[in-house]
């Protein structure tokens, strides 16, 4: 083991230069292929790069583009925000308690690999076509990869810090939270990020079938009320642009430095 | 049973004491402690040492409250050892700072139920005599492994333990570090006169540090003999007084100071 503190990483300035030049060669490249596709083979259905834009440029006029990406967002906040007040919770009481992991730990298995979307004819069954069916399936997608991960992060935890917390004359709820919840924080943050993604994806596909807005709503309609595929395309757009967002800004809480140090050397 | 804490009141004392873990066949068990006594008296330096996984650091655990010994014995401050204490802290070889607080937030952190006062006033205290100053707001991961196995001794101390327990806290140093961390964990004994119970497999790091040292034998361990290091501090390592200790606990281990013998 070396004396010195860690070495960071020279030569940033050229890796971040590149960060933006190569993916942006890469959109371009895309872009063209995609026009010059639609041209060759000469559909009148499937839009090109720049149909696309002026129908993002449509729906930002009526107004739409704004309101469903909102819609959107609030069911997954409501239904992502409850997952992780639920989640993290129970994760860490079935790391933490032998008897409730053994319990539970099979129920949980059982469910997790349900798919959202198979349980859509249950949710519009319990709560109609209302808000809370989406929010229902979302809290559904995101509560299990947050539990598992809180779980796992407890029982993966380093002896080391549960014996010093010990040896301080710790227990009960100040040990969890001065010591058990922080030890595992780093894994909880990184079930989090799976379970936004995985939030998004089930937006989109639960608004195809119970609400009438949002972005999935948007794909949906779009098809169905005139077959107007720039405006599908337009509302895929939005969805990878803010999914791309989302998990930059989930991947900003992993920067802290109550938690940096439990994902190794970057 | 308690004869052993009557007549001179050690701080520490360990009675007859066996452990045997759960082997790979539940009519075999691993037997890993055997007949274990002795004793430390209140401000003494004790080095344990012996063959690498003869059950020292065993020991360690046993007098700290981590494990429950299987047979025997085992009081520290005149009560039976049943779990860790405040007053007693483990320093671990595998460094046992929590990573997401800072070094003045880990040093404080046995400090919680004090005066904020009082609190911030001792935390610098210990950052000064571990040489820490000016590393305050750091985070583990910014510091080097001797700096981390300072931070972890500033908290015992800060703590107010009354007695250490460190089990191989230089093992992962390496070896111009582990010299500075053993003059300066003197210097801080000298200073703070706490009883320290130190398990070291380094039988120069023994001799250099303790008052005391508890040779152990190899698995089922038991110990073999106690050396007193009667040296003045600090210590020169080239004394032949200090060669002949060192040389003597070799010899007791198996082994010749210049080169093999039984068992490495």
């Amino acid at each position: 083991m070396s004396e010195s503190p860690p070495p960071t990483l020279v030569r940033r300035g050229s890796f971040a230069a590149a960060a933006f030049v190569l993916p942006g060669i890469v959109g371009l490249v895309f872009l063209a292929g995609w026009h010059l596709a639609v041209k060759v083979s000469g559909s009148d259905i499937f839009p090109t790069p720049g149909q696309v834009w002026d129908g993002l440029g449509e729906l930002a006029r009526q107004g739409l583009l704004f309101k469903y990406i909102v819609a959107s967002l609030f069911r997954v906040s409501w239904g992502f925000g409850l997952a992780v007040l639920a989640g993290v919770p129970l994760g860490l009481v079935l790391g933490w308690f032998k008897p409730a992991f053994l319990a539970l730990n099979p129920f949980i298995q059982i469910l997790r690999p349900i798919s959202p979307i198979a349980w859509i004819p249950v949710a519009i069954l319990w709560f109609g076509v209302e808000d809370t069916a989406p929010v229902f399936l979302i809290f559904l997608a995101s509560v299990f990869p947050i539990t598992v991960s809180a779980m796992a992060a407890v029982q993966n935890m380093q002896q080391v810090y549960l014996r010093a917390a010990q040896n301080f004359g710790l227990s009960g709820i100040p040990l969890f939270r001065r010591v058990i919840l922080p030890a595992a924080l780093p894994q909880i943050i990184t079930g989090v990020r799976i379970a936004l993604g995985v939030a998004w994806l089930v937006v989109v596909a639960a608004e195809m079938i119970a609400v009438n807005s949002g972005l999935g709503y948007l794909i949906i309609d779009a098809r169905n009320a005139g077959k107007r595929y720039d405006l599908v395309v337009a509302g895929m757009v939005m969805i990878g642009l803010i999914g791309l967002l989302l998990d930059l800004l989930v991947r900003r809480l992993e920067k802290f430095d109550e938690v940096r140090w439990g994902y190794g050397q970057r | 049973m308690v004869n052993a804490n009557m007549d001179t009141a050690p701080i520490i004392s360990v009675n007859d004491t066996w452990m045997s873990f759960p082997g790979k066949t539940a009519s075999q068990p691993v037997h890993v402690l055997e007949r274990v006594s002795c004793e430390v008296q209140a401000g003494e330096f004790v080095c344990i040492v012996g063959p690498s996984g003869c059950g020292k650091s065993t020991l360690l655990n046993i007098i700290g409250g981590f494990l429950h010994e299987t047979r025997g014995e085992v009081t520290v401050e005149g009560a039976r050892v049943t779990g860790p204490d405040p007053g007693r802290i483990f320093v671990f070889q595998e460094n046992g700072v929590f990573p997401w607080l800072t070094v003045e937030q880990n040093i404080g952190f046995g400090l919680l139920s004090r005066p904020a006062a009082e609190r911030f006033e001792r935390v610098n205290h210990y950052i000064a005599m571990v040489g820490l100053t000016g590393f305050e707001k750091s985070y583990p991961r910014e510091l080097s492994g001797g700096m981390r196995q300072r931070v972890e001794i500033a908290r015992a101390l800060a703590a107010d333990a009354r007695v250490l327990y460190m089990d191989e806290p230089f093992g992962a140093l390496d070896f111009l570090t582990r010299l500075k961390m053993r003059a300066d964990l003197i210097r801080i004994w000298q200073a703070e006169k706490k009883t320290i119970l130190f398990v070291t497999h380094d039988i120069e790091e023994a001799v250099q540090l303790a008052d005391r040292v508890l040779v152990m034998t190899k698995r089922p361990a038991t110990v073999a003999e106690e050396v007193a290091v009667n040296l003045p501090r600090p210590r020169d390592l080239d004394s032949p007084s200090y060669l002949a200790t060192r040389d003597r606990i070799f010899t007791i281990m198996g082994m010749d100071a210049h080169g093999g013998g039984a068992g490495a």
